[in-house]
């Protein structure tokens, strides 16, 4: 079961079609998953109440080595805090994330993603593919960045270590190339 | 490099499209969902549907609306047309609808935007501004164009940033078709007074206006009887703008 955990901040009907997922909402459903996705509305501070209840319990499913796919803020949340606001992120990835600054913010449009380096999201795609991105904070270039977007410079629009995925785009919104995406990280549940 | 898109408007009336499209192929050319589903294929970034009745009733036909398309597109789209109060504006996000926009309602009760930003988020609240040339300025207009507010297109424009919206839909109520162009003197009168993002609407009736409008600074250009009418295609109309130097997704 694809399990897409809904941290109360809106609408994640999206990309539940997209994966034919089920909503999480406790440690329960955490548990029962075989993949987890982490949804990208709202904001960092606003998902803290409910990622507080469910932190052990994806910690613990990361540990375990189950695939597990940030999209957006969901990226973020992977991350140790955000500029947004106060919180503490999952940590799995070292850093804060910035917003952006000099360019026009929030970054709204389809921009491009360059690989770099092996990525196995990416697999079939061609470089430079379109996406479509809509957020105003971002994850610094690092060793786990395996795609790269330029937004008044480089950022990570893909971050890959081992078993955790994140994505800055949204790839349900993202036509047939964010459906190959989703399909790259959907083979490995 | 970030593209400048092109946006396709649909005119909707319950649950038909009301200008009339000519397509071949197409099963029911004034079914809104598949006329959206046709246009992504075509390559539009993004489409709009704007509700024209904006009556009381059409709200709940616009939350049904924007379920069915979520249900089938897989670029981003968003619905407005009559949206006064918070909560429809919220059930429209949770149908699937990436964005709403306001016109009329935000001009009224400005403090509509602040509250939808801080609900559904800033990057999915679009202020559409109707606007009209008058002594040497823009004037904001509402209610479909046919009031004046007496507000200056500039300040409007920068207050709606403050409030928290994310982006601006411009539309040129002079030019609004006729076919003769986008108004790039209103864009760059409204460029010159915010720094969100500007879709241009409102003229389009050649390749060359939009060339026009993204060398003038718009980060997206829409067009709707251009496209219903088969003039040229969104595939025709990118690769031309490809050519031009326009950074297009293709």
């Amino acid at each position: 079961m694809m399990g897409v955990v809904d941290l109360g901040l809106g609408n994640m009907s999206n990309v539940l079609r997209a994966v034919r997922g089920t909503a999480v909402r406790d440690v329960y459903g955490v548990e029962r998953a075989s993949a987890l996705i982490i949804p990208g509305v709202g904001s960092f501070s606003a998902a803290m109440p409910t990622l507080e209840t469910v932190r052990e319990a994806i910690i613990g499913r990361v540990r375990e080595g189950i695939p597990v796919l940030g999209i957006c803020l969901g990226l973020q949340l992977l991350y140790e805090g955000s500029e947004e606001g106060p919180g503490r992120g999952l940590s799995i990835f070292r850093g804060t994330v910035k917003r952006f600054s000099g360019v026009r913010v929030p970054h709204i449009g389809w921009n491009q993603v360059e690989p770099s380096g092996e990525s196995v999201l990416l697999k079939g795609i061609r470089r430079g593919e379109f996406f479509y991105f809509v957020h105003s904070y971002y994850a610094p270039v690092s060793e786990f960045t395996r795609g790269l977007t330029d937004y008044g410079g480089a950022f990570s629009s893909v971050v890959e270590k081992g078993n955790v995925f994140g994505v800055q785009f949204h790839p349900e919104k993202s036509g047939q190339a964010g459906a190959r995406v989703l399909r790259n990280f959907g083979v490995m549940a | 490099m970030l593209a400048k898109r092109v946006v396709v408007a649909l005119d909707v009336a319950g649950r038909r499209v009301v200008k009339g499209i000519r397509f071949r192929g197409l099963r029911d050319a004034g079914d809104p969902v598949e006329l959206a589903r046709h246009y992504e294929e075509q390559g539009a970034d993004e489409v709009v549907f704007l509700d024209i009745t904006a009556s009381r009733e059409s709200r709940e036909t616009m939350v049904a609306l924007a379920k069915a398309v979520a249900e089938v597109l897989t670029v981003p789209f968003m619905v407005g047309g009559g949206i006064g109060d918070l909560v429809t504006a919220v059930n429209i996000i949770r149908s699937g609808a990436d964005k709403v926009f306001v016109n009329t309602a935000a001009v009224r009760n400005p403090e509509l935007l602040r509250d939808m930003a801080r609900t559904i988020g800033s990057s999915n609240v679009v202020c559409a501004i109707d606007a009209k040339r008058a002594g040497g300025g823009y004037e904001v207009f509402v209610a479909g164009g046919t009031a004046p507010t007496g507000l200056k297109l500039e300040d409007w424009a920068r207050r709606v940033e403050d409030l928290g919206a994310g982006e601006i839909m411009l539309t040129s109520i002079d030019r609004d078709g006729t076919g003769q162009g986008f108004d790039t003197g209103m864009l760059t009168a409204a460029r010159e007074a915010t720094s969100l993002p500007i879709i241009i609407s409102g003229g389009a009736g050649t390749m060359e206006h939009f060339l026009d409008a993204f060398r003038a600074g718009a980060d997206a250009a829409l067009g709707a009887s251009v496209f219903h009418y088969s003039r040229f295609s969104i595939g025709d109309l990118k690769e031309y703008l490809w050519r031009n130097g326009i950074h297009v997704r293709r």
